[in-house]
């Protein structure tokens, strides 16, 4: 973390740019819903670069980068070392950006494959063979998660920011969150696979509110200990496969979820279509 | 170039769209030889990712390809999914799941008239600059859009990727009280959406007109959302079952999205709210009829620059639709709340109408509940054709403007179609050459 609260920030209004890589959008769009906040905002914060909102574009340096999506073309690649040189500080938002996304699964495949697959005519399209997190090609200063990111964190991380103060974003695990909402433990009580207790809180823990499982948005929480639990609900009779896709989703390229995934993989030495390592 | 007469105009980056993508025009004389509507979105393969995933994952995988219209492909899915295993819902799962549509299309559509769109009209570079002058439109338009968002966050548990959908139905019956509690508001959502189409419906629009040949679902008594026939103003009216033999998706160099043709004759086509208002003016409810009645919009519209209008009156239909629906859904809670399903070998298709126009999807799935393979098509690949198609028409009535203006213009136009680029593109750039 290069936070430096005695630090002041540069001047009165900090200045803000936005950029997306590859993504779905729904985490720069949670800025123009801020909790009905975003006036406010705007009011707080000079809004430089932002091009879904507006078409003022100022150059840079800015003091603060919001970075949505991950990195798969090796021109995005360029693209976020030159951002980086831009931003005074870079905070990346959303699963695309902290673990490379839902998209990260072509990691596991074979790129001609996905080409081919989708584009008749593979030469016009030039791609990376991976998807992945910013953090690998630049420093990150901070990182929100979540598939969405929420918006309560991300006017939290405003307000650290326009402050000078660090955000305050809990590392525990979406377990807490469900005790503290009064939610019965899906994976105890109706014996669902449920990622809470190995995933970083912050969405309120809505799945298993809703009598399903947690499926990992806002990727690992801290300190987890993933094999000990899928081997709960694998002994429980859950088959090998589907706790690999469980794992593997929309942060499955997170290092600990990553490598749970290729250990379950690796022991069952299951064929799932279309993933085969190379 | 190097030959003075050729005249380069250059815009990095298009704005106040859903992504990024570019725009290429060459003008030689009155002649326009090349416009391009380029879309760099980096491909993500969602169509082959899938591939390999359980049938009950689909629903939260597919809303990742947009932020914006989640809802829209999660409907498609199921719809798509439901069909390949031989299940069929009830009416309150329909019912519910139009009421997380109309949710949707609120949302979807007040920002793009309030953030994106109306600065165009009131010369503005944003919705942020023009709060400053018109603060009480903004607010207008964000709390309609925080209507939309509550709406998915009730019936689907959170307002972009919804965790609540599901194949069959939903996980849970949304809580009776909420969905009351949405009443109210839903109340003034109605009348500030009159409002939207009052006020939009003055705007001034350039003098643009052409005849589209209009696509969208069409359906028996209702205004098409998650059913319908797909129909054509040029007389196409079929089933979803046979749309992949008269649409096709054509790959252009210039472009990661893939376009959409209408065959046999390959031409361009419009989907989307003008798309819908001019195929389905009956089925609107009511209230948005007479809204469309009273702000003088001639049907069929031909200005694509009044799509706002048409985005006003879908929002009026929305809130009406939601308040009928919820009235009835608070009153009778949702039981079962799903259909459950056995995995089989099968193959579905379905279609429903996204706010920005018909998204079709197709799947293969296994008795091992797995999906083999899939196709999905985004309305703004339907529509990207379309748009080369009006930049072609139009250039060649505002080349004597200034590059400023009509950069702008095109700009202008190109957000007529609400694009959004996640689905379908990224990076918008904009050159244009005169000769």
């Amino acid at each position: 973390m290069m936070f430096t609260p005695q630090q002041p920030p540069t001047r009165t209004k900090p200045s803000l740019a936005v950029f997306k890589f590859a993504s779905c959008d729904g985490c720069q769009l949670q800025l123009l819903d801020a909790q009905g906040k975003l006036l406010e905002i705007a009011d707080r914060v000079q809004i430089d670069h932002f091009l879904e909102a507006s078409s003022k574009v100022v150059p840079g340096p800015y003091d603060v980068g919001l970075v949505e999506g991950s990195i798969s073309t090796a021109h995005d690649a360029e693209r976020i070392r030159e951002i980086r040189r831009q931003c005074r500080m870079l905070v990346t938002i959303g699963a695309c950006a902290t673990s490379g996304g839902i998209q990260a699964l072509r990691n596991w495949g074979r790129i001609d494959d996905f080409l081919g697959a989708v584009y008749a005519s593979p030469q016009y399209i030039t791609t990376l063979a991976t998807s992945t997190a910013i953090a690998d090609h630049v420093p990150v200063d901070f990182e929100l998660r979540g598939c969405p990111i929420d918006t309560r964190q991300l006017v939290e991380l405003i307000t650290a920011l326009v402050l000078g103060r660090k955000p305050r974003v809990p590392g525990y695990a979406v377990c807490v969150e469900c005790k503290a909402r009064g939610t019965v433990c899906v994976a105890v009580a109706k014996g669902i696979p449920c990622l809470g207790p190995v995933t970083q809180a912050g969405c309120g823990a809505i799945c298993p509110a809703h009598d399903r499982e947690c499926f990992g948005c806002y990727g690992p929480a801290e300190a987890v200990n993933l094999v000990s639990l899928t081997g709960f609900y694998e002994h429980r009779g859950t088959p090998r496969e589907d706790l690999t896709r469980l794992v593997r989703s929309f942060n499955g390229y997170a290092p600990e979820f990553r490598a749970e995934s290729d250990r379950l993989e690796e022991e069952d030495k299951g064929d799932i279509p279309g993933f085969h390592h190379e | 170039m190097s030959d003075p007469t050729i005249r380069k105009i250059t815009v990095k980056a298009l704005t106040r769209v859903e992504g990024e993508g570019s725009l290429r025009v060459r003008v030689v004389g009155e002649r326009v030889e090349i416009a391009e509507f380029s879309i760099y979105e980096p491909p993500r393969f969602f169509e082959k990712l899938v591939q390999g995933r359980a049938i009950r994952e689909l629903p939260d995988i597919v809303a990742r390809i947009c932020g914006i219209c989640p809802v829209a492909y999660q409907m498609s899915a199921c719809g798509a999914l439901e069909q390949a295993l031989g299940i069929v819902t009830t009416p309150g799962i329909e019912a519910l799941r139009r009421v997380l549509y109309c949710g949707e299309w609120i949302q979807s559509h007040a920002l793009h008239i309030h953030l994106l769109h109306a600065p165009d009209f009131l010369g503005h570079e944003s919705g942020l600059s023009l709060a400053k002058v018109a603060p009480e439109l903004v607010e207008r338009g964000l709390r309609l859009k925080a209507l939309g968002n509550r709406i998915m966050e009730v019936v689907g548990g959170r307002a972009v990727h919804p965790i609540n959908v599901t194949v069959g139905g939903f996980y849970k019956p949304p809580d009776s009280a909420a969905l009351r509690g949405l009443l109210p508001e839903l109340e003034w959502g109605l009348a500030a959406a009159e409002e939207v189409v009052r006020e939009t419906s003055r705007f001034e629009f350039p003098d643009f007109t052409r005849e589209y040949e209009c696509v969208c679902l069409k359906a028996e008594g209702e205004y098409p959302m998650n059913h319908g026939r797909v129909v054509s103003t040029g007389g196409l009216d079929i089933d979803v079952a046979d749309y992949e033999r008269h649409f096709q998706e054509r790959q252009v160099s210039w472009s990661t999205a893939l376009q959409s043709v209408m065959l046999p004759e390959e031409k361009p086509y419009l989907c989307g709210p003008m798309a819908r208002l001019n195929l389905c003016f009956e089925q609107l409810p009511p209230r948005a009829r007479a809204a469309a009645e009273s702000s003088g919009l001639e049907l069929p519209i031909t200005n694509s620059f009044r799509s706002i209008v048409a985005r006003g009156i879908e929002i009026v239909a929305a809130c009406e639709e939601a308040i009928r629906l919820v009235q009835a859904a608070a009153a009778a809670p949702l039981a079962p709340c799903r259909v459950a399903f056995e995995p089989r070998d099968g193959v579905g298709c379905h279609a429903t109408e996204a706010p920005r126009g018909i998204l079709y999807h197709r799947y293969e799935i296994g008795a091992d509940g797995l999906v083999k393979g899939a196709v999905i098509v985004p309305p703004t690949s339907q529509n990207q054709g379309q748009v080369e198609a009006d930049l072609r028409d139009m250039l060649p009535g505002i080349l004597d403007r200034g590059d400023e203006e009509v950069r702008h213009r095109c700009e202008h136009l190109i957000r007529n179609y609400d694009p959004c680029i996640s689905c379908a593109t990224h990076f918008l750039r904009l050159e244009i050459e005169r000769a």
